[in-house]
């Protein structure tokens, strides 16, 4: 029983494990060959003119998902700490909306987007930042929770009972020892919006030029991929792929990113 | 030092120990014995007049549909240790956290009227921080700030009621850790990670922080029930040495520690409806010896409760 047992187990893991290797093997075997010659450091070029790189996509994604965090990690953070503070109706409304929104489709809040935000102001980073934080919010409001609701009582009273203002005790007892799980999750958040390409179609256009200015037309990667991956071009398909390994990296850099950030603030207090 | 220094704590035949602090308390007792009804000032064996530190007239916890306590009227004589006994439930603990309004944090309604020397507690235009401030508060299990030092839990309270001096800090933090006879074991390792300590010194480091705001009033709750016999022992001592500056009120389930180091005893037995009620409140000599009522009789020699 036990041995036939630990077996399915064995083949259940290596079944799960084949298409996530297997999509990491093919997108590196296929990436690596784009990435000679400044891939990441040059402007699009037109098909069949060498030089062609991602640059622009690069710190375009940098900009629309540093922008994003800038909006949504406060909101997340205040909208958690409402919700632990206050067990009313309100908070209770707020994780339901909260909870769907994590399952909405990403196209939905694409479109989203587009029509309270593109309609008004035309296509621009930002739009792709709103849509980008949209998208985390709900994300970040749960992990926020989560990791404040793990904070003893215990810690809350004893903050109270120095006579420290209640504003106080939450922001260096309550806040600072969720802390690690606050950054995990919101790092986490970021990284699962960085690869989002649906709220971008609607939202960002796209650009062939470096653009810092986030209030115009700007190039981020997965739509940079998107666009490319489309075309029946060979040069356009590597670039594809060339950027399709570059934004794996990135994740995985975030993610690691995330635990090493977490392990480290926990390494702290014990 | 006081007289308890030197009187066996552990590995003692417990009932002989009651009985040797009983016999003790009553012949340093010279004054007379009398005794009084629940709520009024009792007899004192100590040589300084007794002064009550605070007072609460007729006050009740009620959490929702549930009364928790009733109906308990008490003066806490200054710089005594007062225990507050009973079985579980009784609501000893929804009168401790009533005196430091922590009922306004988790829900509880307290009704009646609790005064702190002139403050009322719950007075329209008293703020709880004010109150908890001068009433400093240890819990029954330690429970130092995991994300901070030694160093900075004990200066907790006055960082946090924005006191930024580093030398004031320096000099308070040092006074509260030597307060609670913890300075010379911490005294080279301030930077460290408090939860490294062991739990007894993390009560202690949780008594020193308490005390680092210089408060008139130390409520303990149950503050060695997750402690070993060595480190109760350790605590024990330290209570009857604050007990000199402050006001103690000490809630325990052990009666032989409430014997050991209260000057003074209220007990609290579940009443009718199961609403905890204040039976008997005196000198701690005459509550274990000579008890006025029936039920407390049968609670500290061990029958109910």
């Amino acid at each position: 029983m036990g041995r036939v047992a630990v077996l399915l187990c064995v083949v259940a893991l290596s079944v799960s494990l084949v298409p996530l290797v297997a999509v990491v093997t093919y997108i590196v075997s296929r990436g690596i060959p784009a990435l000679s010659g400044g891939f990441l450091v040059h402007t699009p070029t037109p098909p069949g003119i060498p030089g062609n790189g991602i640059g622009n996509s690069i710190v375009g994604t940098l900009i629309i998902v540093g922008l994003a965090m800038a909006m949504a990690v406060p909101v997340g953070l205040a909208a958690a700490l409402f919700v632990v503070e206050r067990s009313g109706k309100v908070s209770a409304t707020l994780r339901f909306v909260a909870d769907v929104f994590t399952g909405a489709p990403s196209i939905a809040i694409g479109v989203f987007a587009y029509a309270v935000f593109v309609v008004a102001f035309g296509y621009s980073g930002l739009a792709g930042s709103f849509a980008l934080a949209v998208l985390m919010l709900p994300i970040m409001l749960r992990a926020n929770e989560e990791a404040m609701f793990t904070v003893p009582d215990d810690l809350w009273e004893a903050g109270l009972a120095l006579g420290s203002p209640r504003a106080r005790v939450v922001r260096s007892v309550v806040l600072r020892t969720a802390l690690p799980g606050i950054v995990t999750g919101n790092l986490l958040a970021m990284a699962r919006a960085i690869g989002e390409t649906a709220p971008l179609i609607f939202t960002i256009f796209g650009s062939q030029f470096f653009v810092l200015r986030p209030t115009a037309p700007m190039a981020a990667m997965p739509l940079t991929i998107f666009t490319n991956a489309t075309q029946a071009y060979p040069d356009a398909q590597r670039t594809a792929w060339g950027s399709a390994l570059v934004l794996l990296v990135l994740v995985v850099v975030i993610s690691v990113a995330a635990r090493a950030v977490a392990a480290h603030l926990n390494r702290r207090t014990r | 030092m006081n007289d308890l220094q030197n009187f066996p704590r552990h590995h003692e035949d417990v009932a002989a120990t009651l009985a040797a602090r009983l016999a003790e308390e009553a012949h340093v007792g010279a004054g007379p014995a009398t005794r009084t009804a629940v709520g009024e000032p009792t007899v004192d064996a100590r040589p300084h007049p007794r002064v009550p530190a605070l007072t609460l007239d007729d006050v009740g916890v009620s959490f929702g549909h549930h009364v928790a306590v009733r109906k308990t009227t008490l003066a806490l004589a200054a710089t005594r240790v007062t225990a507050l006994v009973g079985p579980s439930g009784c609501g000893k603990t929804s009168i401790l956290r009533a005196i430091n309004r922590l009922h306004d944090h988790t829900g509880g309604v307290v009704t009646g009227s609790i005064r702190l020397g002139e403050l009322d507690v719950y007075g329209p235009n008293t703020s709880p921080e004010l109150v908890r401030s001068r009433v400093g508060m240890v819990f029954q299990r330690p429970n130092p700030f995991p994300t901070m030092s030694i160093f900075d839990n004990v200066v907790s309270g006055l960082r946090f009621n924005g006191v930024r001096s580093k030398t004031l800090l320096a000099e308070a933090g040092e006074a509260a850790l030597r307060q609670s006879a913890l300075w010379d074991i911490v005294k080279d390792r301030l930077r460290e990670p408090a939860v490294r300590l062991s739990g007894g010194q993390q009560q202690r480091l949780c008594i020193a922080r308490a005390l680092a705001v210089e408060p008139e009033v130390l409520l303990m709750d149950e503050p060695c029930s997750a402690l070993d016999p060595i480190a109760t022992g350790k605590i024990e001592a330290l209570i009857t040495e604050l007990s000199a500056h402050v006001t103690v009120v000490l809630v325990t389930h052990n009666m032989f520690q409430a014997a050991r180091v209260s000057d003074e005893t209220a007990v609290f037995l579940l009443g009718e409806e199961r609403v905890g009620e204040l039976v008997e409140f005196g000198a701690t000599a005459e509550v274990f010896s000579s008890p006025r009522d029936e039920r407390t009789r049968a609670y500290v020699t061990g029958h109910i409760g």
